[in-house]
């Protein structure tokens, strides 16, 4: 028998990710949907699964679902309803999830991404609306677990693939691609550390040429995009191992350990899964119309990829500024409305990518969230790139445009004398006078050490008080020192 | 007829527990209905529509506004160990 290598073996695996909507209340009753407020005050009768009390579903949840079904493609179905996944698990006080079965909000759908710089269509199985379950802090120490109901009924839809992924890469592109698509429909805040968006994976192996499916486990506990991906790539080296000496994959949950970094066997004390679904009772079907379905469609924005497209077909951007700046929907919208006001599109991106991109980073905030105006942006590189400011004091009036958005660049301009000067009589007087004060300087540079030359620059601009312009300031010197 | 492992494990799923001497009578009642289905499955229904609910309603919504919650205190107060604010229960998962 001849050794078997990871290159014998092809990788399958889907992905399901789980995702929060940022409706104001929870998806069948008024409770606030609401993060990190106090253990249990975001809940009531419904939500605690009391006896007695009945669902009704929020309308805005429903329409978030049909928007983001119809952005990945989805047909909609035109009726809709909900089925009870029955287990025990104390996340869940009733019982049971309400979730979808045979009639979820859409299906055969798909989302384009890029691998390895070539499209590849990623196909998306079903993607269904689902009650979320209340969450469970383990305390190994006292034996217990805490339950905290706050999050039980946050609106979740389940986006789960057609097994189309090849690689652990390939399966952080998709996800990666998917994210900014979501983040594109305002219906969530896609926050892995919050725990709005979520991902688990199957993943299995085949022999190259093998057309049927290997058996799959299925991984959990994933924190963020890194996480999924690192896991993907144990198991896949896992599985390889198990198959290459003959052995066979046990099909079965397993945990993701950070810490340890590797995954585990899940030992629970649920039985094999038999959720023996059935319609539920409380809540009756939903008949979405056509023009319902075309009424949102005409609420979904211009897609990531698309908007890529055109910002470098209409400004003539180069794939990589285009690419970082559809990264956030709104700035994409800011440079397009900065891009209306000046016919230095290309100084706009730089900036934009740069500077404005830095502090934003920096506040962890997006353009959206401040009030810089883009007129006063425009002004702002203009000025920079006519020379009647320094890049230094031009980033300092952009973080108080950012702080301040009453603030005008002229204002800032005359109040801090950060006008550059560029008097060219003025100028010539400041260069002589740094040459006289540094004559020792000058008599070196003659015999050679041209390096000192950036030091009377230097001495040159302290002396303006950084108001001169650099370029002439420099022109100046060299002219003095080698022409003269 | 239903077996004495069926019943177990249905049973298991329920979070039921149930006496020796409970079994057969429970497993000829669950036969019973078993035979009933059966019965129905024999009927020809292909130009009936499956029903999901029993009421001729559809598209019931909520607006999505906010209702006040309960107070802490008063959601974990039929609760029959609580700790932090939050329901205490055993624990399920070994880590
Ligand atoms: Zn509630």
């Amino acid at each position: 028998m001849s050794i078997l290598t990871q290159k014998d073996f092809e990788t399958v695996i889907g992905l399901e990710v789980h995702l929060q909507f940022s409706t104001r209340t929870k998806i069948f009753c008024g409770c606030e949907n609401a993060f990190g407020k106090e253990p249990n005050t975001c809940v009531c009768p419904v939500c605690l699964g009391l006896p007695g009390t009945l669902p009704v579903l929020n309308k805005s949840a429903l329409d978030s679902a049909i928007k983001t079904a119809l952005a990945l493609n989805c047909t909609v179905n035109s009726y809709i309803k909900f089925d009870r996944k029955n287990y025990y698990y104390p996340d869940l006080p009733k019982g049971y999830q309400i979730s979808q079965f045979d009639f979820p909000i859409g299906h055969d759908g798909y989302l384009d991404i890029l691998v390895n710089g070539n499209p590849k269509r990623i196909r998306i199985h079903r993607a269904h609306i689902e009650e979320d379950a209340g969450k469970l802090i383990h305390d190994n120490a006292e034996g217990c677990s805490l339950v905290d109901y706050n999050r039980t009924g946050t609106p979740l839809m389940e986006i789960v693939t057609e097994p189309d992924l090849r690689s652990p890469q390939e399966a952080y592109d998709y996800l990666t691609a998917l994210k900014l698509a979501l983040q594109y429909l305002d219906v969530s805040d896609c926050d892995m550390e919050k725990g709005s968006l979520r991902c688990d994976a199957n993943i299995s192996l085949r022999r190259a040429g093998e057309t049927r499916l290997g058996t799959k486990t299925e991984l959990k506990n994933m924190n963020s995009f890194k996480a999924v991906k690192a896991a993907l790539e144990f198991e896949e080296m896992r599985q390889f191992r198990v198959l290459a000496t003959g052995g066979t994959i046990v099909q079965e949950t397993r945990l993701w350990n950070e810490d340890k970094q590797a995954t585990f066997t899940m030992r629970t004390k649920e039985e094999a899964h038999d959720y023996r679904y059935f319609p539920e009772p409380d809540l009756v079907p939903f008949i979405v119309e056509d023009a319902e379905i075309e009424r949102i469609r005409l609420t979904l924005p211009e897609n990531p990829q698309a908007k890529c497209q055109r910002l470098q077909k209409d400004y003539g951007l180069s794939d990589y500024d285009a690419t970082i700046i559809v990264q956030d929907r709104h700035l994409a919208d800011f440079f397009e409305h900065c891009a209306k006001h000046s016919g230095k599109i290309k100084k706009i991106a730089n900036w934009i990518i740069g500077p404005l991109l830095k502090e934003l980073k920096d506040r962890r905030c997006s353009v959206k969230d401040l009030s810089l105006k883009p007129e006063q942006f425009v002004l702002l590189v203009e000025k920079v790139e006519n020379g009647d400011l320094s890049n230094l004091a031009g980033k300092d009036i952009l973080i108080t445009l950012l702080e301040d958005g009453s603030k005008t660049v002229e204002d800032l301009i005359e109040k801090s004398g950060l006008s550059q000067v560029s008097d060219d009589a003025l100028l010539e007087s400041i260069a002589d006078e740094t040459l006289k004060e540094h004559a020792d300087v000058v008599t070196q540079i003659k015999n050679g050490n041209h390096g000192a030359v950036g030091f009377l620059i230097g001495q040159a601009m302290k002396k303006s008080q950084g108001k001169g312009n650099p370029k002439k300031i420099k022109d100046i010197i060299q002219r003095r020192l080698f022409n003269a | 007829m239903i077996t004495n492992t069926d019943l177990q494990y249905i049973s298991a799923l329920a979070r039921m527990s149930l006496a020796e001497e409970e079994l057969k009578p429970m497993a000829e009642d669950l036969s019973s209905i078993l035979d009933y289905i059966a019965q129905l499955q024999k009927l020809d229904v292909t130009d009936i529509k499956p029903t999901s609910h029993v009421l001729p309603l559809k598209n019931v919504y909520r607006d999505d506004s906010i209702k006040p919650s309960l107070t802490q205190e008063k959601a974990l107060s039929f609760a029959i160990s609580k700790a932090k604010g939050a329901f205490k229960v055993p624990q399920i998962v070994d880590n």
